[in-house]
């Protein structure tokens, strides 16, 4: 199967753009069909972001939808809640740990809801949790992140590790490529303790 | 080569390819990047202008003196250009003249949701619409040469879903266009009543051959399938129709304005079921029905809102997905915020300690009017707080003027401000403007402008010095001040409000995101002496979180800006690690 829907949620701010253009590229890497869609501007100022990745033989729409996800990656915890439908029943749930509270819990007129990672694991069995701030800690920069999460990502998805690499290499700036591949690296090896 | 290319990348490979050799355009979402991209090419002179207005009007210049031009817009943009537009499809063109526009349904990041196929059919010039990013391309190019075939200029129109996602396009090379000559005709140039009524008649007979060429281009095609049913769709909608539908059969319009009457004709004739598959208003169904064509559309569809395979699915099949999961929770709303450092946040701390109305403009300061600053009265379009604050005070008298303040930024001042300004100094009005200078513009993702004496290309130039500026055109009470300094600030605020005469006050502070903004260490929050009175939750700093039995400040978040600190009365916030902690 050829066809493959990803989405990367997380906060504005958290570097899901740059999630989006290296598995564009591992896509086109691959010979296939590709549509990413974002979203730029006002949404991105601390606001919930949702990233669409789209690979196949040919592709019509740009957006996944409720239930089409194979993979869903999280980058922060109330926006895997957020978007947990849109993965599918048995797709991959990629969830990093982190807590970012929006501004109606901030304010105090909203509650951030707990357990949320044990609650999506019991919808969906495929669920891993990743405390990827703390593993991009340990690469030297919390900036990677979203590196540390395509590492765990990639592992998922059966594309040769090479091609994910490759894509780093030519899509981060040349003085923090090795840094990244650390971090992608732990991703990749990561294993949850259940 | 293929290349995976946002549409607006896509839309300025084409403008390179096409030969064009001016581009003009004010940044706005979803369409900024196409005026970024093309500042790459060094073949193409690039600039931003100071609003559309102006960007269309250089464009227009360009293309009479003879070069392929174009500018770049977002919908609400061109009713700013919308008068040059109007007159510049009598004149046409030389060199070719295509304008972008991206209209925004859904409003990601917009105050309204206007079609600008209707725009363009007041102004009778044609419109084209890609659906992905590689027709981007090819239409751009194609609308060039529309432009010079049909003497017109001509609307590539986008929305944010074409504008925002990559897809892959294969790479041409830039055709080199030679400069038409440019030859004086008034008749054509200079629109006066004399010469314009002489080129109405050709622009109508303008429409009636671009309708003509519309039947047999290859912008429009019919994809064949099931006759059962037939969709006509154009742009996003398309690509959602395609899934939605499946193997049926598709009239897919690449030229939106005019329509090829007998193809949609020949089109309908030949399927059982007529559908019409367009976001925001009924603009090809309309056409339909004028024509005495069935067709079913709005009558199902929102014109609200962007569509998607399901939302399509479920109005015209009633097949409704079920939700996958029995998670029951309420998530909390993730409004954008400002960021942690924002320069605004001085500014509605006071406004809103002030107790003060404040006319608003749009920026990344229009979130100054949700909680928990809920500074900002009111928003309308770029440049409306200046007019909206005198037009209080003469309907509500000096005593309103006195606790009304317009807040605009240094970008959205010289777009389309300092007109509302001069008004108030030459109608004697006591208005009290802040312009929020924060040396870039903000919310469309840094663009340069005049105020930030660089160009688009990054090279040093004049810059518009506000102080002067509004000294100029008669403002006596000019102050700047840093809107950190909270006490002067709100001294300021206070002394200018109340004076019987026009102010202006420059609320002078960078960006927080800027490079050249040095962050600090990042505060923490020392719990033996916060009393917990929530004073600095006041802020709405998304890097102070409440934890209902204390306050703690997310280090990962928290820039050091030091505003918390000035509003704790207790002295309880500090550097990280210098507390007890």
């Amino acid at each position: 199967m050829n066809n493959r829907s990803i989405m990367i949620v997380g906060v504005g701010g958290q570097g899901t753009l740059l999630t989006s253009r290296i598995l564009g590229d591992v896509a086109v890497n691959r010979g296939l069909d590709v549509k990413v869609s974002e979203v730029h501007g006002m949404s991105q100022r601390g606001g919930s972001v949702v990233t669409y990745v789209k690979m196949g033989e040919k592709i019509y729409s740009p957006i996944v939808e409720k239930n089409e996800a194979d993979i869903l990656l999280c980058f922060e915890q109330l926006e895997a809640l957020r978007w947990i439908d849109y993965a599918k029943k048995d797709g991959a749930v990629i969830v990093n740990t982190q807590m970012i509270d929006p501004m109606p819990v901030i304010t105090g007129s909203a509650k951030y809801p707990e357990n949320i990672i044990e609650k999506i694991k019991e919808n969906y069995p495929n669920t891993i949790s990743v405390p990827a701030l703390e593993m991009a800690k340990a690469c030297g920069s919390v900036k990677a992140v979203n590196v540390v999460m395509i590492g765990v990502m990639a592992r998922r998805t059966g594309i040769d590790r090479e091609i994910w690499l490759n894509a780093i290499k030519k899509i981060i700036k040349p003085q923090f490529v090795d840094m990244n591949i650390k971090a992608f690296n732990m991703g990749y090896e990561f294993e949850e303790v259940k | 080569m293929k290349k995976l290319l946002l549409g607006n990348e896509a839309i300025a490979r084409g403008v390179y390819e096409a030969g064009a050799k001016v581009a003009s355009a004010y940044p706005g979402t979803p369409s900024t990047e196409i005026t970024e991209y093309i500042a790459k090419y060094d073949d193409i002179y690039s600039e931003w202008a100071p609003n559309e207005k102006v960007a269309l009007e250089v464009a227009i210049g360009a293309s009479v003196a003879g070069a392929r031009a174009c500018c770049a817009m977002k919908h609400v943009g061109l009713n700013v250009a919308a008068d040059p537009l109007f007159t510049a499809s009598y004149t046409g063109v030389n060199g070719g003249l295509v304008i972008f526009v991206a209209d925004d349904p859904g409003m990601h990041s917009s105050q309204n949701e206007q079609d600008t196929r209707i725009i363009a059919m007041g102004a009778k010039v044609p419109v084209l619409e890609p659906s992905d990013s590689s027709e981007c391309k090819k239409f751009t190019k194609k609308a060039f040469e529309i432009s010079e075939k049909f003497d017109t200029p001509v609307i590539v129109r986008l929305t944010t879903r074409v504008a925002h996602s990559q897809c892959l396009v294969e790479l041409e090379d830039r055709e080199e266009v030679e400069l038409k000559p440019y030859v004086k005709d008034i008749s054509k140039y200079v629109m006066m009543p004399g010469m314009a009524k002489k080129r109405h008649p050709i622009v109508v007979e303008r429409m009636k051959n671009l309708a003509e060429y519309a039947e047999n281009s290859d912008l429009n095609r019919i994809e064949w399938g099931d006759t059962k049913i037939g969709v006509i769709t154009s742009g996003i909608s398309y690509q959602y129709a395609r899934e939605a539908f499946g193997d049926v059969s598709y009239l897919k319009l690449g030229m939106v304005h005019p329509l090829p009457e007998k193809l949609i004709k020949e089109f309908a004739g030949r399927v059982e079921k007529l559908y019409v598959i367009e976001e925001l208003e009924p603009f090809i169904e309309n056409y339909c029905h004028k024509m005495g064509i069935k067709v079913i559309g709005k009558e199902l569809l929102p014109v609200i809102g962007e569509y998607n395979a399901s939302l399509i699915k479920e109005k015209v099949f009633g097949i409704k997905e079920e939700k996958p999961n029995n998670i029951e929770e309420n998530v909390p709303l993730r409004p954008p915020v400002l960021c942690p450092g924002c320069p605004h946040r001085g500014t509605y701390y006071v406004l809103k300690k002030l107790k003060l109305t404040v006319s608003g403009d749009i920026g990344c300061y229009t979130l100054g009017a949700v909680a928990p600053l809920n500074s900002v009265d009111t928003t309308v379009c770029m440049g409306a707080s200046i007019g909206m604050s005198h037009g209080i005070e003469k309907a509500r008298g000096k005593d309103a003027a006195r606790k009304t303040v317009a807040v605009i930024g240094d970008s959205t001042f010289i777009h389309s401000g300092i007109t509302g300004l001069i008004n108030i100094v030459y109608n004697k009005g006591t208005s009290t403007v802040i312009i929020l200078d924060n040396s870039i513009t903000g919310m469309t993702g840094h663009q340069d402008n005049p105020t930030t004496g660089y160009t688009i290309k990054g090279e040093p130039t004049k810059q518009v010095d506000l102080k002067k500026l509004c000294e100029a055109i008669g403002i006596e009470r000019v102050r700047i001040c840093d809107p950190f300094d909270l006490e002067e600030f709100e001294k300021v605020v206070k002394e200018e409000v109340s004076v019987d005469e026009p102010s202006v006050i420059i609320a002078q502070r960078p960006c927080a995101l800027l490079k050249s903004v040095k962050h600090s260490d990042p505060l923490s929050i020392d719990m033996n002496k916060c009393k917990m009175c929530r004073m600095c939750m006041r802020l709405g700093c998304p890097a102070i979180v409440d934890r209902g039995d204390h306050l703690e400040i997310n280090t990962a978040l928290c820039v050091g800006c030091d505003l918390c600190s000035k509003v704790c009365r207790f002295d309880a916030i500090e550097k990280a690690g210098v507390s007890n902690e």
